[in-house]
This record gives C-alpha cells, structure tokens and sequence, in this order.
C-alpha cells in the first residue's frame, strides 16, 4: 500500500516539474564561424551597400553588409536637422507638396535602378506612403535630388517598384478615394463603390538624367493596392499589383476585408498602354501635384505645381488590365529572376500560389476566364496556376530569390523565413526570426540577377534582442549566410527608423563614383562666392543678406552690425574648400531653425528673423580642423528703427 | 461505526482548511508561447475571476474569431465560492464529528468537485475552440483551437499548456490528505 502512495505522490511531483518543461526561449544558437563570416576588419570594406527604408522617420539609411555597420542617414521626406535638410533655404522646395511644406513621411519601399533587369545602382526611389510622392536619390552624392507628388492617390504603398530598364517607376495607391471636382469628391463615405477609384500611376523615368514625368494612370477599381513588382526578361512589358479589400468595404477592413477566399494580382500590360496613349485614347485630368527638382549646380530645389495628368480607363481600353485570383489578401507579389513566375503571399492564405506567366499568356489568348470585373477579365486561378506551396508557415508576406532556383518567402505570423524550390514547390529549409520578419532582401533579388550569399530579415517585433530602452526599441534586423543548403543566421543588429524594404548591390556599383566635392567653377548658386574677397553684408529693404565664406578656420565677415529687430537675415554661407570630408557647419544663436551643413564647393542659406536686441554669436558646427573652436563670429542686432550703421569686417581690430 | 484516529481528525481538518487558501490564489493557469511571445502569456483563473494577460489573449485570438474571454463569460465565478464554502464548510464539520461515513463523504465531495471542474472546463474549452466567428480575419480550413485540458498542446504558431496553479495544487494536496485518511480508515476495520 504504502509504494502506491509513493506512485501516487511521484506522479503529482511530475505533473509539477511538466510545467518546468515549458519550452525554451529563443535564444538562437550561433555556430562556431559566424562572427568570421561578418568580420570587416579595420581598412577594408563591405562587400555590398545596404539601402533601407526608414518607414516613419521617413529617411533611407546606408548600411554595409556583411558587417550590419550604419553609413549614413539619408534624408528623404523628413527634414534632418542634422544637415539642415528641409531647414535651408535651398532644400524647402523639396518638401513642397501641393498641400504646401510638408515636413514628414513614411518612407516603406526602395528600388534600385536596373538596366537589363540588373542593378546599375544609379539611383535609389524611395516611396512617401502618407502625402502620395516618389523620391529619387542620386547614389554618386547620396542625395534626395527629385521628389514628384503623385495626384489622384492616397497611401501610395504599392510604390516605386520599377521596370527592368528602369523605364518607369509605379505607385498604385491603398486608399481608393474619389477623384476629378469638389463635387465629384465631396461625396459620402458610404457610395464608396460607386464614387471611389483605385488610381495605378506610371511615372516615366529619364534614362540619361533619370528625370521622372508622370506618364500616365490607370483608373482601377476601388480595391486597396498593396504591392507591385515588374515583369522582366520573358515578362517585361507586364506589372503585376497586389489586391486587398476586393470586397470593396470602407469600414473595419479587419474583418470586412478578410472576408473573400480570393482577392487579386492585377497585371497590366504597359506596352498596351503605351500603344493606347500614341493613339491618343488617355483622357486629360485637371489635377495639383508638386515636381520638386534639386540642381547639383545652383545647389538649389525648385518646385513646380503642375495642373494635368492623363488617364486611361481600363473598362474601355481592352487587352491592357487581367486579374489573377489569389488567396487571400495578398501582400508581396514577386516575379522570379527569369521573369515567368509571379508569386503571390496571401497573408491570411494557408499556402504560397506561383503562377506563371506563360500559363497566363495562354489563358488570355483562349480566352480562359472565370468572370468580369467592370468588363476587365478575371482569368481562371487554376488555368494561371504553376502550383501552390503547401503548409509553407503562417502568414506569408514577401518572397525574394537567390538565382539558383529558391525562392525565400517571410512569415509574419510564425515568425520564420521559408526557403523553397520554385519548380517544385518543396519546403527545402525553415529559419526562425526574431520576430515576426516583415520584409526579406537578398542582395541582387528582386532582379534577374540575384547574388545568393547574404539575406537580411526586417522583423516587426523586438522584444528581448537587445539591451532594453524604454517602451520603444530599435527595430531588429537579421543577416543570413544562404551560400549553403541550409540558411545559417549569421548577425542580429538594430536598424534606424521603422525598416520596411530594403535593397542591396556590390559595392564595386558605385563606391569610385562617388562625388567627394563639388567644383568651385560648377557653382551657379546665384549667391555663391568663389573667393574671400567677395565676402560682404548687403541690405535690401528689411532684408540682409550675409554673404559668408567658410574655409579652415574662419568665416569671413565674423563681425557684423547694423542688423535690426524684424530684419530677415539670410546667411549665404559658400564653403570654399575643396577637398574631401571637409564639410563645414553654422548655428546662430536662437535662431529658429536648424544649422546648415555645407559641403566643399556648395552654398546653402540659412534665414534668421532676431526678435530682440543684443550681440549673437554663430559658430562652425562640424568639427573641421584644429582650430575649429575659434571658428565663430559675432553679429549685434539693434533695435527696430535704429541707426546703426551696416558694417561688417573680418580680422580687424582696434 | 468506529470514530477516527486522532491524527485522522487533525489531518481532515488540516485538508480542509488547506482548501481556504483556494479563496486566495488562483486555482488554473493557461499559458501560450509563440514565436513572438518567447516571454509567454499567462492566465490565471481564480475561485471568482481571472487574472494575467487576458486582455493580450484576448488580442491574439480575436483574429481567428475566438470569443472574448471575461468573467462574465463563466456563471461558475458566481456559485463557485459558496460551493466551495459549503465543501470546507462540511469538512471541518467531519473533522469535529469524526464520523468515518463523514470523512468518506468529504473526500467524495473533493473528489466530485475535482471530476466536475474538469468536465466544465473541457465543454467550455470545446466551445472556445470550436464556436468561432465566421467573419474572423484568418480562417484554416478544419483547424479547430480547443486548448488542452490537462497540458500541452500546438495551436497554429501557439503552444498552450493548460494545468493547476497554486491554488490547484494545494487543492491536490488536500486531496492526497484525504487518500491517505481514507486507506488508513479503510484499514482500520
């Protein structure tokens, strides 16, 4: 009797210790030549150049890979304080929208410009999601050079994905909204399928100066355009956009958008609206956007309200727009690096759908549909299909390529990347992420040219990765070594912002393109000096413009008077040297503005409006030689109506 | 009929006033780990209300269309406390009487409860798992999210185990108490 006790009393001991037998933590495991792999050692270089998107600080930041090291933070939509951008007189016209100076955004996606579906690594687009826009980024100066608004849009998520020659960059828009009047826009919420639009913009991109123009629109139906990527090689021609909400709701998407088996990809044939638009059959639209364009010359933005765009109407103009279904609001939709599969990531789907273009060709040729939308056919899901990969994880969002025939897709809901064969659908390796990975990017992969040794995981959520700050933390990111058969986690590092996107190229692309300064003799900024000797203070009106020179270690003039309360004062401040990292700063006491940040051989303005009396100093912010700290000035403001005399002066004393 | 051993009557009284603390900490404890939630979530259940990350749960579940758990979702925290009121009640009444028919009753009592606890628990995990809202974002098709009864259990990128918490186990105690006072009386005669 008593052993039974004992039984009895072991197994409720057991049943205790179960709980102890919770599962482990997920701490990862490192194998032994990992840190080796991300080792750069001092004087050398990473092997690629890592763009990434901000999302909310609205920036990109320049990272290297394989070491995860920050380059530099790159202002795009939000000003930067830092290096005066969005503060300087010169580059306000670059936050013009045409609701006026907008100074923030939400920066999701990049591309990087490609030529034969390669990187050429010329420029970087970056999308402003919340004041419809695209940037483009010149990668020699590594400077937002043209922001264009886009009209017609709202959430411009499905953006700048662009085609294999970089002949056009995209935005389709998330939110459908009304468009054309007031009248025809002022309508109530609730006629939303018959009022609202789904405008898909094409903007054309310079192959020389990489200038864009927006092309043309589609007017699609009123779905919620998430992504997009190109067609290329065998598909170039094409576009293919993500759909969510077909269910058309405009009120708690969370449930009244999860409600269809299956939205859509809708592909766009955009040579066919190339031919359309030479036989004139776009329709033109009286609209408002901004095109802001920076001049490497004049150091300067301008900004241009243009008034037009035009329109095609897919219901009308046939062969041009097809829908593929696909399960179940999908996010990502990416093209293979051969261009003939076309995978669609329906987040809330329980399998991975890869349907191939030559499948679809076909289909459209016979004619295989399934139904219409608004007269656009819907092709058949199974006649487009190449096949579903199965049990893939949960909640699949991206899909990006490594060019040896894998496709690696993101797992938000379990938190993994999948890799697979993308002829035969077969789960081939599963890695944990840390957590719930949104965006993939594997050097090279959304082109036709993948190099498969790197991938990078941008995760969503945090949690315990690193020392604690607070309520916010860093987002968390994580390099992948995917040479072998198994991904083998290499690094976790903190990243700038809210990463969404990201692309990376070889180093060799650009690295000896770099600008290192700009020419004195190519500066046409219309108040630039090109020596001391011009340095001067003029008055005009209540203006005063301080033409300033910065050279290793004075500003020239650094006593100024006869300035008075309510003057607008503009510094003009040229740095006139030429060599490399010698940028020089300026901060005025109280201003209420940001410092500039002057690169050798640019000029920038900076513009103070003093509003009491006294002697405000202005000093060299950057810390530029050894006598940095005697590289300051003085300027005595006096009162409104008073007459001191204008005088300025520089290394005069009594 | 025989009365019982002294040591017996201390023990029953010890069982049942063991059982008080049920008033004071929480009986049941459901936790989930996910790959985003390495820390785990945690509820505790208790005589008259529930207590942890029941609002997060609450949060995580509503996606594949499971009901809101809240206390008004259990009619059992409303006559619970006076159930178990009238079990300690009658086993202390045992432990003075010192009747064997009582102290047997007792433990059948314990051991009913225990039996009907369990049964509650399994129809209302059948329900939570099984009833789901139709309109629910993520839908797997044949995918059903009835926790575990009694330990652990893999639920799409959850794992959830199910088991007694402080309360739970000192209420086992008292039922091993209770085995021990019943073979030692079974014994005796």
């Amino acid at each position: 009797m008593k052993t039974r006790m004992w039984l009895l009393a072991g197994a409720a001991i057991a049943m205790a210790f179960a709980y102890g037998c919770k599962p482990k933590g997920a701490q990862s495991t490192i194998s032994g030549d990992a840190a080796s792999k991300v080792y750069v050692p001092p004087g050398q270089y990473d092997e690629f150049y890592n763009i990434v998107s901000g999302g909310f600080n609205g920036q990109m930041s320049v990272v290297g890979l394989p070491s995860g090291r920050v380059f530099k933070i790159l202002p795009v939509f939000s000003v930067h304080p830092e290096n005066g951008y969005g503060f300087s007189e010169e580059t306000k016209p670059m936050l013009n929208t045409s609701n006026g100076f907008v100074p923030w955004d939400d920066l999701h996606h990049i591309s990087i410009s490609t030529t034969n579906a390669e990187h050429d690594a010329r420029w970087a687009f970056g999308n402003a999601n919340n004041t419809p826009r695209i940037a483009r980024v010149d990668l020699t100066t590594f400077k937002t050079v043209e922001i264009i608004e886009i009209p017609n849009s709202a959430g411009n998520h499905s953006s700048p994905y662009i085609t294999e020659n970089t002949e056009y960059v995209v935005a389709g828009t998330r939110f459908s909204v009304p468009t054309g009047s007031d009248e025809n826009r002022d309508v109530p919420i609730s006629t939303y399928k018959e009022n609202f639009k789904g405008h898909i913009s094409f903007i054309s991109v310079d192959p020389e100066s990489g200038q864009m123009d927006l092309s043309f629109q589609i007017e699609a139906p009123p779905f919620n355009f998430d992504l997009a990527r190109a067609g290329k090689k065998k598909s170039h021609g094409w576009f293919f956009f993500s759909t969510y909400n077909t269910e058309m709701a405009h009120t708690l998407l969370e449930v009244n958008a999860s409600q269809k088996d299956k939205d859509y990809i809708m592909a766009v044939n955009w040579k066919k609206a190339e031919e359309y638009i030479k036989q004139g059959k776009g329709k033109k639209q009286s609209v408002k956007y901004a095109h802001n364009v920076w001049d490497e010359h004049t150091h300067t933005g301008v900004s241009t309200i243009k008034n037009e765009v035009l329109v095609l109407d897919p219901t009308e103009l046939k062969d041009m727009v097809y829908f593929i279904p696909c399960p179940k609001s999908p996010h990502g939709t990416d093209t293979d690096p051969t261009g003939e599969y076309i995978i669609g990531s329906g987040k809330l789907a329980a399998i991975i759908p890869v349907f191939s273009f030559t499948k679809m060709l076909k289909a459209i040729e016979n004619e295989d549909f399934e139904g219409s939308l608004q007269g656009m056919p819907v092709l058949n899901y199974e006649s487009v299909l190449h096949g579903e990969v199965q049990k893939p994880g949960l909640g699949p969002l991206h899909t990006e390529f490594d060019g040896k025939g894998f496709a690696y897709t993101s797992m938000f809901v379990s938190s993994e990347i999948v890799k697979w064969n993308i002829e035969t659908l077969e789960v081939v390796d599963r890695v944990p992420t840390y957590y719930s990975v949104g965006h993939l990017m594997i050097p090279g992969g959304p082109t036709g040219k993948p190099h498969g040794k790197y991938m990078v995981a941008y995760n969503k959520i945090t949690k315990d990765r690193y020392l604690p700050t607070g309520p916010e933390l860093a987002h968390s990111a994580q390099l992948y070594d995917i040479s072998g058969d198994k991904m083998q986690l290499l690094l976790d590092f903190p990243t700038i912002g809210e990463p969404h996107y990201a692309e990376a190229f070889p180093a060799s692309l650009i690295m000896d393109k770099q600008v290192k300064f700009y020419k004195m003799e190519d500066n046409n900024h219309p108040r630039a000096l090109k020596g001391i000797n011009d340095a001067r203070v003029e008055r005009d009106g209540n203006k005063i413009h301080i033409y300033l020179t910065s050279i290793r270690s004075n500003f020239r003039p650094d006593n100024i008077e006869g300035v008075r309360v309510g003057d607008e004062v503009y510094f003009h401040m040229t740095n006139l040297e030429q060599d490399w990292d010698v940028p020089h700063g300026l901060a005025v006491k109280g201003a209420n503005t940001a410092e500039l940040l002057v690169m050798p051989g640019e000029t920038a303005t900076l513009k103070w409006v003093p509003d009491r009396v006294g002697i405000f100093p202005f000093y060299c912010t950057d810390f530029c030689s050894a006598l940095h700290q005697e590289m300051q000035g003085y300027i005595r403001v006096s009162a409104a109506g008073s007459n001191t005399p204008l005088k300025f002066s520089t290394g005069e004393a009594e | 009929m025989k009365n019982l051993l002294p040591i017996n009557r201390v023990l029953v009284l010890i069982a049942a006033l063991l059982m008080v603390s049920a008033y004071f900490t929480p009986l049941w404890q459901i936790s989930l780990w996910a790959p985003q939630y390495p820390e785990g979530l945690n509820m505790k259940i208790w005589i008259d209300k529930l207590s942890g990350d029941v609002d997060i749960i609450n949060g995580v579940n509503h996606y594949i269309g499971m009901k809101h758990i809240g206390v008004e979702m259990f009619p059992e925290f409303t006559y619970l406390i006076y159930v178990f009121g009238a079990i300690i009640g009658f086993g202390i009444l045992s432990a003075i009487i010192a009747k064997k028919w009582m102290v047997y009753s007792f433990f059948g009592l314990i051991v009913l409860m225990g039996i009907g606890v369990l049964v509650d628990m399994y129809i209302w995990g059948y329900d939570y798992g099984h009833n789901l809202d139709p309109t629910a974002a993520i839908k797997v098709p044949g995918m059903a999210y009835q926790p575990p009864l009694i330990g652990y259990k893999q639920l799409l990128n959850f794992l959830s185990y199910s088991g007694p918490d402080i309360g739970g186990w000192i209420i086992t105690v008292s039922a091993l108490i209770m085995i021990v006072v019943v073979v030692t009386e079974w014994r005796r005669k």
